[in-house]
């Protein structure tokens, strides 16, 4: 083909441009189009309560929820509920998860243990939690103890096997670099192998504080004065669902809290990820 | 310190990977080591740097290496194996711990082979942050940190574009030139062979035996890629190798 035939073709009327197929699957951060959903859903929502389309029965307006908390506030309750609900959280997910790293980091390196150790592992991790909250109740009592094992023992399992899979997941090249290069297995351990495991680490992490948060409400509804799942309970025995709904926002915001949290320490600890 | 390798030869179980390998690595002497890919190049590289045992055969240390080795068989990977949650000075800095040795003596040793790889600037940097060759380079001045006897180095410039390839032969020579280590190659890119090789070993396919060891007798400064001689060898080295390849090619991997 020559030079001039390219000219002729391109005065040729039966030229298009190449179709655009890509793009599409991508997405595109648009901020604030999530916070105008929420706005416009609860305007819609107080709306239809004032106007009786809601029946406040059933479903109070945003304002008298808000009204309920800041009663809630008022009375100096709200501190007592969320101090209890936090020290049971933090306690039972600050212990499960240093039991759970530990065990993991265990079977994940020594095979005895994990031949020992790991089975069990299988075998009571499916078990949901919430069924052991009774005789959690008959072995701790039905007073704090019982709430906080139930949070650790929901949370060491994700942990566990966060950890250990972690483990087995590190780039075995790294570990041959250590040992090539005459490392202690101490060394290669703490500064290869847990540094490695930490994105697994923290993704369990993620995992087991929501199941916390499920525990912690759960066995709040057994039996408690305080906390957020007894405050939710009641306010239902009691068919006040503004207090209702303000109980269940609250719980929204802490699992956005704990979120967030977790978000943060990824991105500062996990920053050399590509 | 020399590397003499004796009558080795290794199994993975039924599977014969190598037969009766012999030849030393003489000091301040870099061997290629050349092989159709499958013939237990990575295998011997391994036995070489007490990584694995060979099955029969035995590899010995001649003569004591050198003052203030910290670890005289030191490998250079072909996936760099850089810790890439730290920083370049972090990632010699970890080689050096557990010497011993105390912070400013290893940030000194540091500094120094920084300033002779040429990565001063790169210092604390990330690995994510670098090209595939400054990784390598990296990689390169983590294992001269520990002062080595012999490098070995498997497929070190594999991972790299051709263009980079160049540019890390180049700077491995000038390297050479003036640290005078000894190495072992191995490489399956016959130019780099005969850039870089005093000796090349060249391995039958598997079970990889010794073929033939080819002796380039040409300072490594000299050897540009115009020049006829290198054509040559390295034509002859294809010669060598080109049945091999091509019967290890279609073989079935077990
Ligand atoms: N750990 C291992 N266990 C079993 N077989 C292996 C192992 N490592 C390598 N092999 C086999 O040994 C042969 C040689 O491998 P390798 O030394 O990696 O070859 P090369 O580096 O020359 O390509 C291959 O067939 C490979 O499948
Ligand atoms: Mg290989």
């Amino acid at each position: 083909m020559s030079v001039t035939d390219i000219d002729s073709a391109s005065t040729d009327s039966d030229v298009r441009p190449v179709p655009f197929r890509g793009g599409g699957f991508k997405t595109i951060d648009r901020k604030f189009v999530g916070l105008g959903v929420f706005i416009v859903l609860f305007a819609f929502w107080e709306w239809g309560s004032r106007s009786g389309f809601i029946s406040s029965l059933v479903l109070p307006a945003p304002s008298e929820a808000l009204e309920a908390f800041m009663d809630l506030a008022r009375s100096g309750d709200l501190q007592l509920h969320l101090a209890a609900s936090l020290q049971r959280l933090v306690l039972g997910f600050t212990c499960g998860t240093l039991l759970g790293l530990t065990v993991g980091t265990l079977i994940g390196l020594n095979s005895l243990a994990r031949a020992g150790i790991s089975p069990l592992v299988s075998a009571i991790f499916p078990i949901p939690k919430i069924a052991l909250l009774p005789l959690f109740i008959i072995w701790f009592g039905i007073g704090e103890g019982s709430k906080v094992a139930t949070i650790l023992f929901g949370s060491f399992f994700p942990t566990v096997i966060a950890t250990y899979s972690g483990i087995d997941g590190v780039d075995r090249t790294l570990i041959r670099m250590g040992q090539s290069f005459g490392l202690s297995r101490w060394h290669i351990i703490r500064k290869i192998v847990l540094p490695a495991t930490l994105p697994s680490i923290l993704s369990g992490m993620r995992i087991s504080a929501s199941i916390s948060i499920i525990l912690l409400v759960a066995a709040e509804m057994i039996g408690a004065e305080y906390g957020i799942g007894a405050y939710v309970l009641l306010a239902g025995n009691l068919m006040a669902t503004d207090q209702l709904i303000a109980g269940v926002v609250m719980l929204s915001i802490l699992g956005l809290i704990v979120n967030f949290l977790i978000s943060r320490a990824e991105k500062y600890l996990l920053s050399w990820r590509s | 310190m020399q590397l003499r390798i004796e009558n080795v030869s290794h199994d993975y179980g039924p599977l014969p990977v190598l037969s009766d390998i012999n030849f030393t690595i003489g000091e301040g002497e870099i061997v290629c080591v050349i092989g159709p890919s499958g013939c237990g190049k990575s295998t011997l590289l391994r036995m070489l740097g007490g990584l694995e045992k060979p099955t029969r055969g035995q590899i010995l240390e001649v003569g004591k290496p050198p003052e203030g080795s910290l670890n005289p068989l030191t490998y250079v990977f072909q996936d760099f194996a850089l810790l890439p949650w730290r920083s370049v000075h972090g990632n010699i800095s970890l080689v050096l711990e557990g010497h011993g040795l105390s912070k400013t003596d290893i940030d000194t040793r540091i500094k120094d082979v920084l300033e002779r790889t040429r990565l001063s600037d790169f210092e604390s940097a990330i690995p994510k942050q670098l090209s595939g060759g400054m990784k390598q380079r990296v990689a390169i001045a983590r294992a001269l940190a520990v002062d080595p006897a012999v490098l070995l180095m498997d497929e070190p410039l594999s991972a790299l574009d051709s263009q980079t390839r160049e540019l890390l032969m180049a700077d491995l020579i000038g390297l050479w030139e003036r640290e005078r280590f000894a190495a072992c190659y191995i490489t399956h890119n016959l130019n780099e062979a005969v850039r870089l090789g005093h000796r090349v070993v060249v391995l039958s396919r598997r079970p990889g035996k010794v073929r033939e060891i080819v002796e380039i007798d040409m300072p490594l400064e000299d050897r540009d890629m115009t020049d006829p001689r290198i054509a040559k060898l390295q034509q002859d080295l294809w010669d060598m190798m080109r049945e091999e390849a091509l019967d290890a090619d279609r073989e079935l991997t077990t």
